[in-house]
Protein backbone atom coordinates (compact mmCIF):
# COMPACT_ATOMS: atom_id res chain seq x y z
CA UNK A 1 0.00 0.00 0.00
CA UNK A 2 0.77 3.55 -0.92
CA UNK A 3 2.95 5.56 2.05
CA UNK A 4 1.20 8.85 2.99
CA UNK A 5 3.04 11.68 4.46
CA UNK A 6 1.90 12.97 7.81
CA UNK A 7 3.54 16.33 9.24
CA UNK A 8 3.25 16.59 12.85
CA UNK A 9 2.06 19.54 14.70
CA UNK A 10 3.30 19.27 18.64
CA UNK A 11 4.01 21.31 21.11
CA UNK A 12 7.42 20.72 23.31
CA UNK A 13 6.49 17.23 21.85
CA UNK A 14 2.98 16.88 22.60
CA UNK A 15 1.29 16.21 19.18
CA UNK A 16 -1.26 18.50 19.17
CA UNK A 17 -4.93 17.04 17.91
CA UNK A 18 -5.11 18.04 14.45
CA UNK A 19 -2.65 16.09 13.77
CA UNK A 20 -4.36 12.69 15.64
CA UNK A 21 -6.81 13.42 13.00
CA UNK A 22 -5.19 13.63 9.91
CA UNK A 23 -3.59 10.18 10.75
CA UNK A 24 -7.58 9.01 11.07
CA UNK A 25 -7.61 10.46 6.81
CA UNK A 26 -4.44 9.63 5.92
CA UNK A 27 -5.62 6.01 6.53
CA UNK A 28 -8.00 6.45 4.11
CA UNK A 29 -5.70 6.68 1.38
CA UNK A 30 -2.14 4.83 2.47
CA UNK A 31 -0.11 3.75 5.14
CA UNK A 32 0.82 7.02 7.48
CA UNK A 33 4.32 8.02 7.36
CA UNK A 34 4.73 10.93 9.84
CA UNK A 35 7.18 13.63 10.15
CA UNK A 36 8.44 14.76 13.51
CA UNK A 37 10.96 17.84 14.13
CA UNK A 38 11.91 19.04 16.73
CA UNK A 39 12.98 17.65 20.40
CA UNK A 40 10.88 14.88 21.91
CA UNK A 41 10.04 12.35 18.82
CA UNK A 42 10.73 8.96 20.84
CA UNK A 43 7.95 10.09 23.17
CA UNK A 44 5.58 11.66 20.33
CA UNK A 45 5.88 8.17 18.03
CA UNK A 46 4.08 6.36 20.88
CA UNK A 47 1.52 8.64 20.46
CA UNK A 48 1.55 8.35 16.55
CA UNK A 49 2.27 4.92 16.76
CA UNK A 50 -1.13 4.51 18.76
CA UNK A 51 -3.17 6.31 16.39
CA UNK A 52 -2.06 4.78 13.07
CA UNK A 53 1.94 5.80 11.66
CA UNK A 54 3.98 2.84 10.78
CA UNK A 55 6.93 4.94 10.67
CA UNK A 56 8.01 8.25 12.61
CA UNK A 57 10.81 9.99 10.94
CA UNK A 58 12.59 12.36 13.26
CA UNK A 59 15.01 15.52 12.71
CA UNK A 60 16.36 17.58 15.58
CA UNK A 61 18.01 20.86 14.75
CA UNK A 62 18.73 24.11 16.10
CA UNK A 63 17.75 25.54 12.90
CA UNK A 64 13.62 24.71 13.15
CA UNK A 65 13.56 26.84 15.87
CA UNK A 66 15.99 29.81 15.12
CA UNK A 67 14.56 30.30 11.59
CA UNK A 68 10.87 30.57 10.05
CA UNK A 69 9.64 28.33 8.08
CA UNK A 70 12.13 26.92 5.15
CA UNK A 71 13.96 24.84 7.33
CA UNK A 72 10.73 22.78 8.05
CA UNK A 73 10.53 22.98 4.56
CA UNK A 74 13.66 21.10 3.72
CA UNK A 75 13.22 18.32 6.49
CA UNK A 76 9.14 17.82 4.71
CA UNK A 77 11.31 17.26 1.64
CA UNK A 78 13.98 14.99 2.45
CA UNK A 79 10.92 12.73 4.21
CA UNK A 80 9.48 13.26 0.95
CA UNK A 81 12.98 12.47 -1.31
CA UNK A 82 12.84 9.52 0.79
CA UNK A 83 9.55 8.11 1.22
CA UNK A 84 7.81 9.03 -2.58
CA UNK A 85 4.34 9.28 -0.38
CA UNK A 86 1.31 9.50 -2.81
CA UNK A 87 0.02 12.66 -0.98
CA UNK A 88 1.69 14.78 1.93
CA UNK A 89 -1.08 16.08 4.43
CA UNK A 90 -0.48 18.98 6.65
CA UNK A 91 -2.59 20.20 9.56
CA UNK A 92 -4.22 24.03 8.63
CA UNK A 93 -2.28 26.18 10.69
CA UNK A 94 -0.71 29.28 9.89
CA UNK A 95 2.80 27.50 9.63
CA UNK A 96 1.62 24.40 8.19
CA UNK A 97 -0.09 25.98 5.13
CA UNK A 98 3.08 27.97 4.33
CA UNK A 99 4.88 24.61 5.09
CA UNK A 100 3.00 22.60 2.83
CA UNK A 101 2.65 24.94 -0.06
CA UNK A 102 6.64 26.00 -0.36
CA UNK A 103 7.07 22.09 -0.48
CA UNK A 104 4.66 22.15 -3.22
CA UNK A 105 6.27 24.61 -5.49
CA UNK A 106 9.25 22.65 -4.65
CA UNK A 107 7.97 19.42 -5.71
CA UNK A 108 5.84 20.72 -8.66
CA UNK A 109 2.59 19.56 -7.49
CA UNK A 110 -0.73 21.44 -6.85
CA UNK A 111 -2.10 22.72 -3.30
CA UNK A 112 -5.44 21.99 -2.07
CA UNK A 113 -5.98 24.53 1.54
CA UNK A 114 -7.87 23.96 4.56
CA UNK A 115 -9.61 20.85 3.27
CA UNK A 116 -12.61 19.77 6.27
CA UNK A 117 -12.76 15.91 4.58
CA UNK A 118 -10.57 14.00 2.78
CA UNK A 119 -11.57 10.28 0.38
CA UNK A 120 -9.61 8.02 -1.82
CA UNK A 121 -10.87 8.86 -5.56
CA UNK A 122 -10.24 7.38 -8.80
CA UNK A 123 -7.87 10.18 -9.54
CA UNK A 124 -6.42 10.88 -6.40
CA UNK A 125 -7.80 11.85 -2.73
CA UNK A 126 -10.46 14.21 -3.19
CA UNK A 127 -10.53 17.03 -0.47
CA UNK A 128 -14.16 18.63 0.63
CA UNK A 129 -13.90 22.55 1.22
CA UNK A 130 -16.01 25.06 2.26
CA UNK A 131 -16.12 28.35 0.58
CA UNK A 132 -17.49 31.75 0.20
CA UNK A 133 -17.77 32.29 4.43
CA UNK A 134 -19.03 28.49 3.81
CA UNK A 135 -22.24 29.34 1.53
CA UNK A 136 -20.61 26.85 -0.88
CA UNK A 137 -19.07 23.07 -0.25
CA UNK A 138 -16.49 21.86 -3.06
CA UNK A 139 -14.71 18.84 -3.79
CA UNK A 140 -11.09 19.28 -5.77
CA UNK A 141 -8.27 17.32 -6.19
CA UNK A 142 -4.81 18.07 -7.12
CA UNK A 143 -4.22 17.25 -10.89
CA UNK A 144 -0.22 17.99 -11.06
CA UNK A 145 2.02 16.14 -9.10
CA UNK A 146 1.77 14.37 -5.67
CA UNK A 147 -1.54 16.21 -3.55
CA UNK A 148 -0.33 18.00 -0.90
CA UNK A 149 -3.32 18.80 0.99
CA UNK A 150 -3.90 20.96 4.13
CA UNK A 151 -6.34 19.92 6.32
CA UNK A 152 -8.84 22.06 9.22
CA UNK A 153 -9.03 21.00 12.72
CA UNK A 154 -11.95 19.14 13.31
CA UNK A 155 -12.47 17.31 10.24
CA UNK A 156 -11.95 13.98 11.18
CA UNK A 157 -12.52 11.87 14.62
CA UNK A 158 -9.16 11.24 16.43
CA UNK A 159 -8.78 7.03 16.32
CA UNK A 160 -6.96 4.65 17.94
CA UNK A 161 -5.20 2.41 15.46
CA UNK A 162 -2.14 1.15 16.46
CA UNK A 163 0.98 0.70 14.28
CA UNK A 164 4.62 0.09 14.38
CA UNK A 165 5.18 3.88 14.68
CA UNK A 166 9.03 2.83 14.37
CA UNK A 167 11.25 6.11 14.71
CA UNK A 168 14.05 6.39 12.19
CA UNK A 169 16.27 9.49 12.28
CA UNK A 170 15.91 11.83 9.15
CA UNK A 171 18.87 12.85 7.65
CA UNK A 172 18.51 16.96 6.87
CA UNK A 173 21.12 19.15 4.89
CA UNK A 174 19.26 22.46 4.82
CA UNK A 175 19.16 24.64 1.57
CA UNK A 176 20.77 28.46 1.27
CA UNK A 177 17.27 29.80 1.68
CA UNK A 178 16.73 27.78 5.21
CA UNK A 179 18.74 30.95 7.06
CA UNK A 180 16.67 33.72 5.24
CA UNK A 181 14.09 35.16 8.09
CA UNK A 182 16.03 35.09 11.87
CA UNK A 183 13.78 34.55 14.57
CA UNK A 184 15.38 37.02 16.92
CA UNK A 185 13.40 36.43 19.72
CA UNK A 186 10.23 34.60 20.77
CA UNK A 187 7.17 35.13 23.45
CA UNK A 188 5.37 31.88 24.27
CA UNK A 189 1.89 32.52 24.40
CA UNK A 190 0.75 32.24 28.29
CA UNK A 191 -1.38 29.59 28.80
CA UNK A 192 -5.23 30.30 30.04
CA UNK A 193 -6.03 26.19 30.96
CA UNK A 194 -8.74 26.58 28.52
CA UNK A 195 -8.64 23.72 25.34
CA UNK A 196 -7.09 25.52 22.37
CA UNK A 197 -9.50 27.58 20.16
CA UNK A 198 -10.01 25.51 17.08
CA UNK A 199 -9.61 22.10 18.82
CA UNK A 200 -12.20 22.66 21.59
CA UNK A 201 -15.55 20.88 21.09
CA UNK A 202 -17.39 23.74 22.30
CA UNK A 203 -16.76 27.29 21.48
CA UNK A 204 -18.24 30.34 23.63
CA UNK A 205 -17.73 33.63 22.34
CA UNK A 206 -18.28 37.33 22.93
CA UNK A 207 -19.04 40.60 20.67
CA UNK A 208 -19.41 43.98 20.71
CA UNK A 209 -22.38 43.66 23.43
CA UNK A 210 -19.77 42.43 25.98
CA UNK A 211 -19.34 45.94 26.08
CA UNK A 212 -15.79 45.62 28.29
CA UNK A 213 -12.30 43.92 29.26
CA UNK A 214 -14.00 43.21 32.71
CA UNK A 215 -18.02 41.73 31.42
CA UNK A 216 -15.68 39.14 29.42
CA UNK A 217 -15.72 37.65 32.80
CA UNK A 218 -19.77 36.26 31.83
CA UNK A 219 -18.39 34.83 28.44
CA UNK A 220 -15.16 32.99 30.09
CA UNK A 221 -17.21 31.72 33.54
CA UNK A 222 -20.08 30.19 30.93
CA UNK A 223 -17.10 28.57 28.81
CA UNK A 224 -15.38 26.99 32.36
CA UNK A 225 -18.98 25.22 33.04
CA UNK A 226 -18.69 23.76 30.06
CA UNK A 227 -14.78 22.59 29.72
CA UNK A 228 -14.63 25.49 26.06
CA UNK A 229 -12.89 27.50 24.57
CA UNK A 230 -13.13 31.46 24.47
CA UNK A 231 -14.03 33.03 21.45
CA UNK A 232 -14.39 36.96 20.50
CA UNK A 233 -15.46 38.90 17.45
CA UNK A 234 -13.51 41.32 15.31
CA UNK A 235 -15.08 44.26 17.14
CA UNK A 236 -14.72 43.01 20.63
CA UNK A 237 -10.16 41.93 19.91
CA UNK A 238 -10.30 45.83 18.52
CA UNK A 239 -11.87 47.60 21.38
CA UNK A 240 -8.94 45.48 23.11
CA UNK A 241 -11.46 43.63 25.51
CA UNK A 242 -9.92 40.03 24.33
CA UNK A 243 -6.42 39.16 22.74
CA UNK A 244 -6.79 39.18 18.90
CA UNK A 245 -5.01 35.17 19.05
CA UNK A 246 -8.59 34.39 20.30
CA UNK A 247 -10.28 36.16 17.24
CA UNK A 248 -12.77 33.93 15.63
CA UNK A 249 -13.59 34.70 11.73
CA UNK A 250 -11.91 35.59 8.37
CA UNK A 251 -9.23 36.93 9.82
CA UNK A 252 -8.96 35.34 13.37
CA UNK A 253 -9.13 31.96 13.43
CA UNK A 254 -11.71 29.60 11.87
CA UNK A 255 -13.74 26.75 14.10
CA UNK A 256 -15.43 24.00 13.27
CA UNK A 257 -16.86 22.49 17.20
CA UNK A 258 -19.39 20.78 17.74
CA UNK A 259 -20.96 23.75 19.76
CA UNK A 260 -20.97 27.15 18.88
CA UNK A 261 -22.42 30.03 21.45
CA UNK A 262 -22.27 33.28 19.93
CA UNK A 263 -23.19 36.19 22.53
CA UNK A 264 -23.29 39.85 21.45
CA UNK A 265 -22.56 39.05 18.40
CA UNK A 266 -24.40 40.56 15.37
CA UNK A 267 -23.08 37.85 12.66
CA UNK A 268 -21.19 39.49 9.95
CA UNK A 269 -20.06 37.45 7.00
CA UNK A 270 -16.54 37.95 8.13
CA UNK A 271 -17.74 36.20 11.42
CA UNK A 272 -19.56 34.03 10.02
CA UNK A 273 -16.67 32.75 7.64
CA UNK A 274 -15.01 31.26 10.65
CA UNK A 275 -17.51 29.72 12.70
CA UNK A 276 -20.26 28.60 10.39
CA UNK A 277 -19.06 24.90 9.95
CA UNK A 278 -20.00 25.03 13.58
CA UNK A 279 -22.49 21.58 13.94
CA UNK A 280 -24.70 23.10 16.59
CA UNK A 281 -24.76 27.09 17.18
CA UNK A 282 -26.26 29.09 19.40
CA UNK A 283 -26.79 32.72 20.02
CA UNK A 284 -27.93 35.31 22.40
CA UNK A 285 -28.52 38.71 21.11
CA UNK A 286 -31.17 41.44 21.87
CA UNK A 287 -31.41 42.35 18.82
CA UNK A 288 -34.04 40.11 17.36
CA UNK A 289 -33.21 41.04 13.60
CA UNK A 290 -29.15 40.11 14.52
CA UNK A 291 -28.12 38.22 11.17
CA UNK A 292 -26.80 35.44 13.59
CA UNK A 293 -29.88 34.09 14.35
CA UNK A 294 -30.27 33.29 10.56
CA UNK A 295 -28.12 30.68 11.90
CA UNK A 296 -28.61 29.10 14.43
CA UNK A 297 -30.50 25.88 15.76
CA UNK A 298 -31.55 27.90 19.25
CA UNK A 299 -30.97 31.61 19.68
CA UNK A 300 -32.55 33.50 22.63
CA UNK A 301 -33.46 36.96 22.03
CA UNK A 302 -32.22 38.67 25.63
CA UNK A 303 -29.90 40.73 27.37
CA UNK A 304 -26.81 38.62 27.51
CA UNK A 305 -26.15 39.88 31.34
CA UNK A 306 -29.84 37.86 32.25
CA UNK A 307 -29.41 35.02 30.21
CA UNK A 308 -25.66 34.04 29.94
CA UNK A 309 -25.21 34.00 34.16
CA UNK A 310 -28.62 32.07 34.29
CA UNK A 311 -26.85 30.10 31.98
CA UNK A 312 -23.92 28.79 33.48
CA UNK A 313 -25.94 28.72 36.80
CA UNK A 314 -28.06 25.94 34.91
CA UNK A 315 -25.05 24.13 33.95
CA UNK A 316 -23.22 24.37 36.74
CA UNK A 317 -26.28 22.94 39.12
CA UNK A 318 -27.09 20.35 36.70
CA UNK A 319 -23.53 18.94 36.79
CA UNK A 320 -24.55 18.32 40.40
CA UNK B 1 20.11 54.33 -3.69
CA UNK B 2 15.93 54.25 -4.09
CA UNK B 3 13.83 51.43 -2.04
CA UNK B 4 11.91 49.77 -4.40
CA UNK B 5 8.53 48.22 -2.83
CA UNK B 6 6.30 46.39 -5.03
CA UNK B 7 2.37 45.33 -3.61
CA UNK B 8 1.12 42.30 -4.55
CA UNK B 9 -3.09 43.49 -4.74
CA UNK B 10 -6.29 41.39 -5.65
CA UNK B 11 -9.66 42.83 -7.30
CA UNK B 12 -11.89 40.11 -5.62
CA UNK B 13 -16.11 40.23 -5.44
CA UNK B 14 -17.71 41.78 -2.47
CA UNK B 15 -18.17 39.74 0.94
CA UNK B 16 -21.26 42.01 1.51
CA UNK B 17 -22.41 40.56 -2.04
CA UNK B 18 -24.07 37.29 -3.25
CA UNK B 19 -20.62 35.42 -4.27
CA UNK B 20 -20.61 32.48 -6.52
CA UNK B 21 -19.34 29.94 -8.55
CA UNK B 22 -19.25 30.54 -12.66
CA UNK B 23 -20.80 27.33 -15.15
CA UNK B 24 -16.70 26.42 -14.87
CA UNK B 25 -16.52 26.42 -11.14
CA UNK B 26 -14.05 29.39 -11.26
CA UNK B 27 -15.10 32.32 -8.78
CA UNK B 28 -17.69 34.33 -10.98
CA UNK B 29 -15.84 37.54 -11.41
CA UNK B 30 -17.76 38.84 -13.79
CA UNK B 31 -21.74 39.24 -12.05
CA UNK B 32 -20.74 40.37 -8.68
CA UNK B 33 -19.51 44.16 -7.73
CA UNK B 34 -15.38 43.68 -7.02
CA UNK B 35 -12.95 46.05 -5.57
CA UNK B 36 -9.68 45.92 -3.97
CA UNK B 37 -9.23 43.07 -1.42
CA UNK B 38 -9.98 44.94 2.27
CA UNK B 39 -6.64 42.68 3.35
CA UNK B 40 -4.44 43.95 0.69
CA UNK B 41 -5.50 47.32 1.92
CA UNK B 42 -3.29 47.08 4.79
CA UNK B 43 -0.55 46.38 2.45
CA UNK B 44 -0.85 49.44 0.73
CA UNK B 45 -0.43 51.31 3.99
CA UNK B 46 2.45 49.45 4.95
CA UNK B 47 4.13 50.09 1.68
CA UNK B 48 3.56 53.86 2.01
CA UNK B 49 4.42 53.98 6.01
CA UNK B 50 7.92 52.37 4.85
CA UNK B 51 8.47 54.33 1.91
CA UNK B 52 8.07 57.85 4.05
CA UNK B 53 9.93 56.47 6.66
CA UNK B 54 12.84 55.99 3.78
CA UNK B 55 15.28 59.12 2.48
CA UNK B 56 13.66 57.85 -1.50
CA UNK B 57 11.49 54.88 -2.54
CA UNK B 58 8.78 54.16 -5.43
CA UNK B 59 5.80 51.79 -4.72
CA UNK B 60 4.34 50.05 -7.90
CA UNK B 61 1.15 47.85 -7.27
CA UNK B 62 0.94 44.90 -9.20
CA UNK B 63 -2.55 42.77 -9.97
CA UNK B 64 -2.67 39.41 -12.18
CA UNK B 65 -7.13 40.16 -13.12
CA UNK B 66 -9.71 40.29 -15.47
CA UNK B 67 -10.44 43.89 -16.69
CA UNK B 68 -11.99 45.21 -14.05
CA UNK B 69 -9.21 44.47 -11.86
CA UNK B 70 -8.13 47.91 -12.43
CA UNK B 71 -10.00 49.08 -10.14
CA UNK B 72 -8.46 47.73 -7.21
CA UNK B 73 -5.01 49.37 -8.73
CA UNK B 74 -6.73 52.59 -8.83
CA UNK B 75 -8.04 52.39 -5.28
CA UNK B 76 -4.25 51.67 -4.25
CA UNK B 77 -2.82 54.32 -6.56
CA UNK B 78 -5.26 57.04 -4.88
CA UNK B 79 -4.16 55.66 -1.76
CA UNK B 80 -0.67 56.92 -2.34
CA UNK B 81 1.30 54.56 -4.73
CA UNK B 82 2.76 55.24 -7.75
CA UNK B 83 2.46 53.17 -10.28
CA UNK B 84 0.96 49.87 -11.09
CA UNK B 85 1.27 46.50 -13.27
CA UNK B 86 -1.87 44.78 -14.44
CA UNK B 87 -1.31 41.90 -15.83
CA UNK B 88 -4.39 40.89 -17.70
CA UNK B 89 -4.62 37.89 -20.24
CA UNK B 90 -7.72 35.65 -20.59
CA UNK B 91 -5.70 32.45 -21.12
CA UNK B 92 -5.36 33.28 -16.82
CA UNK B 93 -9.01 33.03 -16.36
CA UNK B 94 -8.97 30.01 -14.16
CA UNK B 95 -5.37 29.79 -13.00
CA UNK B 96 -4.89 28.70 -9.31
CA UNK B 97 -2.47 29.61 -6.77
CA UNK B 98 0.48 27.74 -8.33
CA UNK B 99 -0.45 29.18 -11.86
CA UNK B 100 -1.39 33.36 -10.48
CA UNK B 101 2.08 33.10 -8.17
CA UNK B 102 3.77 31.71 -11.23
CA UNK B 103 2.61 35.06 -13.47
CA UNK B 104 2.80 37.35 -10.65
CA UNK B 105 6.30 36.12 -9.76
CA UNK B 106 7.30 37.42 -13.61
CA UNK B 107 5.51 40.50 -13.05
CA UNK B 108 7.33 41.37 -9.74
CA UNK B 109 10.73 39.99 -11.12
CA UNK B 110 10.17 42.53 -14.34
CA UNK B 111 8.75 45.44 -11.89
CA UNK B 112 11.94 44.91 -9.85
CA UNK B 113 12.15 45.08 -6.40
CA UNK B 114 13.83 45.10 -3.13
CA UNK B 115 10.67 44.55 -1.14
CA UNK B 116 7.54 42.78 -2.06
CA UNK B 117 4.86 43.29 0.30
CA UNK B 118 1.51 41.11 0.04
CA UNK B 119 -1.58 40.80 2.31
CA UNK B 120 -2.30 37.86 4.85
CA UNK B 121 -4.91 36.30 2.18
CA UNK B 122 -7.20 36.79 -0.56
CA UNK B 123 -10.73 37.87 1.05
CA UNK B 124 -11.94 35.30 -1.82
CA UNK B 125 -9.67 31.99 -1.58
CA UNK B 126 -8.79 32.71 1.57
CA UNK B 127 -5.75 30.70 0.77
CA UNK B 128 -3.30 32.68 2.74
CA UNK B 129 -0.55 30.74 1.04
CA UNK B 130 0.01 33.05 -1.66
CA UNK B 131 3.02 34.62 -0.36
CA UNK B 132 5.36 31.59 1.26
CA UNK B 133 4.80 30.28 -2.77
CA UNK B 134 5.69 33.55 -3.97
CA UNK B 135 8.99 34.10 -1.70
CA UNK B 136 10.03 30.19 -2.88
CA UNK B 137 9.59 31.29 -6.50
CA UNK B 138 11.13 34.40 -6.19
CA UNK B 139 14.21 32.95 -4.20
CA UNK B 140 14.44 35.99 -1.33
CA UNK B 141 13.70 35.69 2.64
CA UNK B 142 9.55 35.09 3.62
CA UNK B 143 8.63 37.56 6.53
CA UNK B 144 5.05 36.56 6.45
CA UNK B 145 1.98 37.20 8.80
CA UNK B 146 3.47 40.75 10.15
CA UNK B 147 1.31 42.46 12.22
CA UNK B 148 4.24 44.93 12.98
CA UNK B 149 6.87 45.73 10.33
CA UNK B 150 9.78 48.23 9.52
CA UNK B 151 12.91 48.83 7.54
CA UNK B 152 16.29 49.55 8.65
CA UNK B 153 19.44 50.03 6.97
CA UNK B 154 18.49 47.36 4.50
CA UNK B 155 16.89 44.78 7.08
CA UNK B 156 12.86 44.46 7.37
CA UNK B 157 12.04 43.46 10.73
CA UNK B 158 8.66 42.41 12.25
CA UNK B 159 6.57 40.77 14.66
CA UNK B 160 4.76 37.33 13.92
CA UNK B 161 2.07 36.79 16.27
CA UNK B 162 1.14 33.16 15.64
CA UNK B 163 -0.43 30.00 16.89
CA UNK B 164 1.86 29.48 20.44
CA UNK B 165 4.48 32.19 20.65
CA UNK B 166 5.07 35.60 19.54
CA UNK B 167 8.13 36.47 17.60
CA UNK B 168 10.47 38.89 16.20
CA UNK B 169 11.90 38.17 12.71
CA UNK B 170 14.53 39.96 10.72
CA UNK B 171 15.55 39.45 7.25
CA UNK B 172 18.30 41.74 4.74
CA UNK B 173 16.33 42.90 1.52
CA UNK B 174 15.63 41.96 -1.08
CA UNK B 175 12.91 40.09 0.75
CA UNK B 176 8.40 39.28 0.84
CA UNK B 177 6.32 40.49 3.50
CA UNK B 178 3.11 39.49 4.27
CA UNK B 179 0.75 41.87 6.91
CA UNK B 180 -1.97 41.14 8.57
CA UNK B 181 -5.32 43.45 9.75
CA UNK B 182 -3.51 43.72 12.87
CA UNK B 183 -0.87 46.12 11.70
CA UNK B 184 -2.69 48.91 11.29
CA UNK B 185 -5.84 50.97 9.74
CA UNK B 186 -5.64 51.78 6.29
CA UNK B 187 -5.60 55.33 4.99
CA UNK B 188 -8.83 56.60 2.84
CA UNK B 189 -7.50 57.83 -0.21
CA UNK B 190 -7.92 61.66 -0.59
CA UNK B 191 -9.90 63.77 -3.13
CA UNK B 192 -5.86 65.07 -3.96
CA UNK B 193 -5.27 61.44 -3.81
CA UNK B 194 -8.10 60.49 -6.37
CA UNK B 195 -7.30 63.00 -8.32
CA UNK B 196 -4.06 62.21 -8.56
CA UNK B 197 -4.19 58.46 -9.21
CA UNK B 198 -6.06 59.33 -12.29
CA UNK B 199 -2.61 60.50 -13.87
CA UNK B 200 -0.30 57.72 -12.92
CA UNK B 201 0.99 54.87 -14.68
CA UNK B 202 -0.48 51.83 -15.40
CA UNK B 203 1.42 49.33 -17.28
CA UNK B 204 -0.86 46.55 -18.89
CA UNK B 205 1.28 43.04 -19.54
CA UNK B 206 0.29 39.79 -21.25
CA UNK B 207 1.64 36.62 -21.12
CA UNK B 208 3.78 36.85 -23.77
CA UNK B 209 5.16 39.84 -22.00
CA UNK B 210 6.49 37.80 -18.98
CA UNK B 211 7.68 34.62 -21.84
CA UNK B 212 4.96 31.86 -20.03
CA UNK B 213 2.74 30.28 -22.32
CA UNK B 214 -0.50 29.50 -22.25
CA UNK B 215 -0.59 26.04 -21.27
CA UNK B 216 1.45 27.16 -18.29
CA UNK B 217 -1.77 29.15 -16.98
CA UNK B 218 -5.19 29.57 -16.94
CA UNK B 219 -7.89 26.48 -16.03
CA UNK B 220 -6.30 24.10 -18.39
CA UNK B 221 -2.90 24.46 -16.72
CA UNK B 222 -3.56 24.69 -13.07
CA UNK B 223 -2.47 22.03 -10.68
CA UNK B 224 -5.89 21.51 -9.28
CA UNK B 225 -8.98 20.94 -10.30
CA UNK B 226 -12.26 21.51 -8.88
CA UNK B 227 -15.00 18.47 -9.58
CA UNK B 228 -18.00 20.20 -8.13
CA UNK B 229 -19.31 23.26 -5.87
CA UNK B 230 -22.68 23.29 -4.38
CA UNK B 231 -24.37 25.70 -2.42
CA UNK B 232 -24.82 24.74 1.17
CA UNK B 233 -27.77 23.88 2.37
CA UNK B 234 -29.81 26.77 4.21
CA UNK B 235 -29.59 25.52 7.97
CA UNK B 236 -32.99 24.95 9.22
CA UNK B 237 -34.53 27.09 10.66
CA UNK B 238 -33.93 26.92 14.55
CA UNK B 239 -35.78 27.82 17.72
CA UNK B 240 -35.88 31.55 18.49
CA UNK B 241 -37.26 32.62 22.19
CA UNK B 242 -37.41 36.01 23.67
CA UNK B 243 -36.10 36.04 27.32
CA UNK B 244 -38.76 36.62 29.33
CA UNK B 245 -37.11 35.58 32.84
CA UNK B 246 -36.02 32.49 31.80
CA UNK B 247 -34.07 31.98 28.54
CA UNK B 248 -30.78 30.92 30.58
CA UNK B 249 -33.37 28.05 31.59
CA UNK B 250 -33.97 27.61 27.97
CA UNK B 251 -31.51 27.52 26.40
CA UNK B 252 -29.93 25.56 29.15
CA UNK B 253 -32.76 22.81 28.35
CA UNK B 254 -32.21 22.55 25.15
CA UNK B 255 -28.40 22.10 25.34
CA UNK B 256 -29.13 19.01 27.71
CA UNK B 257 -31.69 17.89 25.15
CA UNK B 258 -28.40 18.12 22.54
CA UNK B 259 -26.81 15.71 25.06
CA UNK B 260 -24.04 18.85 25.74
CA UNK B 261 -24.70 19.58 28.97
C1 LIG C 1 -11.42 42.39 5.91
C2 LIG C 1 -12.27 42.19 7.14
C3 LIG C 1 -11.98 41.13 7.97
C4 LIG C 1 -12.76 40.91 9.12
N1 LIG C 1 -12.47 39.82 9.90
C5 LIG C 1 -13.26 39.54 10.96
C6 LIG C 1 -13.03 38.38 11.78
O1 LIG C 1 -12.09 37.62 11.57
N2 LIG C 1 -13.87 38.16 12.81
C7 LIG C 1 -14.92 38.98 13.12
O2 LIG C 1 -15.65 38.70 14.08
N3 LIG C 1 -15.15 40.09 12.38
C8 LIG C 1 -14.33 40.40 11.32
N4 LIG C 1 -14.58 41.55 10.61
C9 LIG C 1 -15.52 42.53 11.16
C10 LIG C 1 -16.98 42.24 10.86
O3 LIG C 1 -17.31 42.83 9.62
C11 LIG C 1 -17.86 42.87 11.97
O4 LIG C 1 -17.58 44.24 12.06
C12 LIG C 1 -17.66 42.25 13.35
O5 LIG C 1 -17.73 40.84 13.28
C13 LIG C 1 -18.72 42.78 14.30
O6 LIG C 1 -18.51 42.28 15.60
P1 LIG C 1 -19.75 42.14 16.60
O7 LIG C 1 -20.74 41.23 16.02
O8 LIG C 1 -19.18 41.80 17.93
O9 LIG C 1 -20.26 43.65 16.70
P2 LIG C 1 -21.62 44.30 16.17
O10 LIG C 1 -21.82 44.04 14.74
O11 LIG C 1 -21.61 45.69 16.64
O12 LIG C 1 -22.72 43.49 16.93
C14 LIG C 1 -22.92 43.54 18.33
C15 LIG C 1 -24.20 42.79 18.63
O13 LIG C 1 -24.37 42.70 20.03
C16 LIG C 1 -25.75 42.86 20.34
N5 LIG C 1 -25.82 43.32 21.72
C17 LIG C 1 -25.43 44.50 22.25
N6 LIG C 1 -25.60 44.52 23.57
C18 LIG C 1 -26.12 43.33 23.93
C19 LIG C 1 -26.53 42.74 25.17
N7 LIG C 1 -26.42 43.38 26.34
N8 LIG C 1 -27.04 41.51 25.14
C20 LIG C 1 -27.17 40.83 23.98
N9 LIG C 1 -26.80 41.33 22.79
C21 LIG C 1 -26.27 42.57 22.76
C22 LIG C 1 -26.26 43.84 19.32
O14 LIG C 1 -27.66 43.68 19.14
C23 LIG C 1 -25.46 43.45 18.07
O15 LIG C 1 -26.16 42.53 17.28
C24 LIG C 1 -13.82 41.78 9.45
C25 LIG C 1 -14.08 42.87 8.62
C26 LIG C 1 -13.34 43.09 7.47
C27 LIG C 1 -13.66 44.24 6.59
N1 LIG D 1 -4.28 37.73 -8.60
C1 LIG D 1 -3.51 38.36 -7.73
N2 LIG D 1 -2.88 39.52 -8.08
C2 LIG D 1 -2.07 40.16 -7.18
N3 LIG D 1 -1.87 39.74 -5.92
C3 LIG D 1 -2.46 38.62 -5.52
C4 LIG D 1 -3.31 37.87 -6.38
N4 LIG D 1 -3.77 36.79 -5.69
C5 LIG D 1 -3.24 36.89 -4.45
N5 LIG D 1 -2.44 37.98 -4.34
C6 LIG D 1 -1.69 38.41 -3.12
O1 LIG D 1 -1.46 37.30 -2.28
C7 LIG D 1 -2.06 37.49 -1.00
C8 LIG D 1 -2.56 36.17 -0.45
O2 LIG D 1 -3.47 35.57 -1.34
P1 LIG D 1 -4.04 34.08 -1.20
O3 LIG D 1 -2.91 33.16 -0.89
O4 LIG D 1 -4.68 33.80 -2.52
O5 LIG D 1 -5.04 34.11 -0.07
C9 LIG D 1 -3.12 38.57 -1.24
O6 LIG D 1 -3.38 39.28 -0.06
C10 LIG D 1 -2.45 39.43 -2.32
O7 LIG D 1 -1.51 40.33 -1.74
Amino acid sequence: MAEVLVYVDHVDGAVRKPTLELLTLARRIGEPVAVFLGAGGDAAAAVLGEHGATRVLTAEAAEFGDYLVVPKVDALQAAYDAVSPAAVLVPSSAEGKEIAARLAVRIGSGIITDAVDLEAGDEGPVATQAAFAASYTTKSRVSKGVPVITVKPNSAPVEAAPAAGAVEALPVTFSDAAKGTRVVSRTPRESTGRPELTEAAIVVSGGRGVNGAENFAVIEKLADSLGAAVGASRAAVDAGWYPHSNQVGQTGKSVSPQLYIASGISGAIQHRAGMQTSKTIVAVNKDAEAPIFDLVDYGVVGDLFEVVPQLTAEVESRKG
Amino acid sequence: MSLRIVVCVKYVPDATGDRHFADDLTVDRDDVDGLLSELDEYAVEQALQIADEADDAEITVVTVGPEDAKDALRKALSMGADKAVHVEDDDVHGSDVMATSLVLAKAVEKTGYDLVITGMASTDGVMGVLPAILAERLGVPQVTLLSEVKVEDGVVKGRRDGDAASEQLEASLPALVSVTDQSGEARYPSFKGIMAAKKKPVESLDLSDLDLDAEEVGLEGSWTAVDSADKRPERTAGTIVKDEGEGGKQLAEFLAGQKFI
